[in-house]
């Protein structure tokens, strides 16, 4: 594994533009190589949108960072070409336990959706995932899809213009600039593209520090998510031990947020404290550790002129939970599509707008989520320590205390329930597939359903009329039809007719729901469409 | 569920042994340290929350605790 830390994946090399005498314009220019900006290039390269991707580095990230993944992002990768590997590598894992002190207080399991393709969670070291994607990017240019990865690009500079933007770019070979019709900022958590546009990142709700270490660890210990509250050997904190592939174990102490970082940072303080979580005879090898700390806050507003935030640049939470890297392919499986229907001329500029709202909701929803986990987990007040140390004394034997026992909880999909391109729920059907939500999986003979909706807008029908393709200003629709009668194992009834004969479902390119009714009307359907690509 | 969907908080006496109740409550914390206490009267409100398990009514019942008794004031 430290191979390929250390190989350059992306080397700079020469482009063309950079002898070109008047800046060349790209309709989109992602900046940042991390998991949301490789993946918003891929998205957009797989519906062939011509990308350029730019970052000062050139290899993947050092470290597991994230590596815990949520069924939803895992769709999102299989939508975007990388399915295959995350199955063959990602280690699957659904049992956990919950510790108080050295004390256990229950166990638990995730209980797994047989009508899905993915698995709840998967755990894949980032780094991992990073090359992934850039294979991917690899494969796509095999195919000549329009996409460029150029390493050692680091931006310096960046104006901002009515219809585009303009990137001044430093190089080994010296500077270049060239422009853009929309910029994408996955440049991460301290983005320079916030500080170059002055754009504040404040209303911090919170901060706090993290000592994390991935350890090499020969053992029989269970693939198992063990969590501790106030254990022996992080006092008044918390602790985390999971499994990742390739032997690897991933620990998470909490340091809390006034802390000597360079201190705590020394590889024989971090060898101690490991020493005393995984006792004296435990055989490890220290491969890597970093002391990190982040706020939770987001940006106000993630769409700045032409210039669009994805990920931690405009959104940050603690690691409870596993929120970061899932929310930032989230945006990027919101983003890509707006961005190509809007290049293409087949929707407004205000359909981006729609991202803002869509994500910045999603962040809202993981910020909350990181300030209860942490009030839950280190207790601001007396009181609400001992209303703590209630819950966990409770959950020990019983059921009920157990679901108020908050331990970070674990990323779930977004559904977007009030976003403006979702038209009114006209079918009396399941809750889980309203319009807004996530369209939920289902198995479809040998494969899913997800695997066949494509990167386009679905009609899909179950027992319904409708036409094979509606095109509406540019936008193509095609149908799916379905039956309930091939339906044997109940999924596609349970989750999308519940006691409905018939359905109608809009499904955008994202994979959420934009609107649903008992049969198909032409009318209904086309203004729903318009709606669902920003036009009323 | 809304706000009028819900049974309303119960102020008038609800309890079929009000003495008895309040010395059964009194009468479990003797003996215990103050941290013991409040840890059983954590544990009691937590027991007492799930049973009544509808979280408006819990709502309206913790705003109605933080209003000082004889004054409309919150704390
Ligand atoms: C030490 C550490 C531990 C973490 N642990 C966890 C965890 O346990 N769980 C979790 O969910 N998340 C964790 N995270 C957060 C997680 O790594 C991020 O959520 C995730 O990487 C966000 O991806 P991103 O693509 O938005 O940004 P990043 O991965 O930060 O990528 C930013 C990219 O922008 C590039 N860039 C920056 N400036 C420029 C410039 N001027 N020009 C060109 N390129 C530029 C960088 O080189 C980089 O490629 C951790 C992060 C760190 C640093």
């Amino acid at each position: 594994m430290t191979k390929t830390f250390d190989a350059p994946l992306y080397a700079y090399s020469r482009s063309p533009d950079q002898d070109e005498g008047l800046p060349v314009r790209h309709p989109v220019v992602v900046i940042g190589a991390g998991p949301v900006g490789l993946a918003t290039a891929v998205d957009l390269a797989q519906q062939g949108v011509k990308v350029v991707l730019l970052s000062d580095g050139d290899h993947i990230a050092k470290g597991s960072r994230a590596f815990c993944f949520g069924q939803r992002p895992l769709e999102i990768l299989d939508r975007i070409g990388c399915g295959h590997e995350m199955m063959d590598r990602g280690l699957h894992w659904s049992k956990g336990k919950v510790f108080l002190g050295q004390r256990e207080i229950y166990d638990f399991a995730h209980a797994e959706d047989p009508g899905h393709k993915w698995p709840a969670f998967l755990n894949l070291q980032q780094y991992a995932l990073e090359e992934i994607l850039i294979t991917r990017i690899r494969d796509l240019q095999k195919q000549d899809a329009p996409i460029e990865i150029r390493g050692g690009n680091k931006v310096e500079a960046i104006g901002q213009h009515d219809d585009h933007v303009t990137l001044e770019v430093e190089t080994p070979e010296g500077s270049y600039t060239i422009e853009a019709d929309w910029l994408v900022a996955c440049d991460g958590a301290n983005s320079p593209t916030r500080r170059m546009l002055g754009i504040p990142f404040d209303g911090t709700m919170f901060e706090d520090n993290f000592l994390i270490a991935d350890i090499e660890m020969t053992t029989d210990r269970p693939a198992e998510r063990w969590f501790w509250f106030d254990p022996p050997f992080n006092q008044g904190q918390s602790a985390l031990l999971q499994k990742q592939p390739d032997n690897l174990w991933r620990i998470d102490l909490q340091l809390g947020p006034d802390i000597d970082k360079e201190q705590e940072a020394r590889p024989e303080n971090v060898t101690s404290r490991l020493r005393s979580m995984l006792g004296d005879e435990a055989s490890f090898t220290l491969k890597w550790a970093s002391v990190y700390s982040f706020q939770c806050c987001r940006m106000e507003n993630f769409i700045h002129g032409r210039t669009i935030f994805a990920g931690d640049s405009a959104h940050q939470v603690s690691p409870f939970g596993a929120r970061g890297a899932n929310a930032g392919l989230q945006d990027a499986d919101n983003l890509a599509w707006k961005l190509k229907l809007v290049l293409e001329g087949g929707a407004p500029a205000a359909l981006i707008q729609s991202y803002h709202i869509e994500r910045a909701c999603s962040a809202d929803e993981n910020m909350q989520n990181s300030v209860n986990a942490t009030e839950f987990i280190t207790p601001k007040s007396e009181t609400s320590r001992i209303l703590r140390d209630a819950v966990l004394t409770l959950a020990k034997d019983y059921d009920f205390a157990r679901s108020m026992v908050n331990s970070g909880r674990l990323t779930t999909p977004s559904n977007y329930d009030t976003s403006p391109l979702n038209s009114a729920d006209a079918l009396a059907g399941p809750d889980m597939s309203r319009p807004g939500s996530r369209c939920p999986d289902a198995p479809l003979g040998d494969h899913y359903l997800l695997d066949v909706l494509g990167n386009g807008f679905t009609l899909l029908t179950i027992d319904a009329d409708a036409p094979d393709s509606v095109t509406e200003n540019d936008v193509i629709v095609k149908r799916l039809a379905l039956s309930a009668r091939d339906d044997i194992s109940r999924t596609l009834t349970r989750q999308f007719l519940g006691d409905c004969p018939s359905a109608v479902y809009l499904i955008r390119p994202d994979q959420h729901i934009a609107a649903r009714r008992e049969s198909y009307d032409d009318l209904q359907f086309r203004a729903a469409l318009r709606r669902a690509t920003g036009k009323e | 569920m809304s706000e009028n969907q819900t049974a309303p908080l119960v102020l008038t006496q609800n309890l079929d042994d009000a003495d008895g109740f309040y010395a059964a409550l009194v009468n479990a914390h003797t003996g215990l340290t103050k941290s013991q206490s409040d840890a059983l009267n954590a544990r009691l409100l937590l027991i007492l929350a799930n049973q009544i398990g509808d979280t408006v009514l819990l709502r309206a019942a913790i705003n109605k605790a933080r209003t000082e008794p004889n004054s409309q004031n919150s704390i």
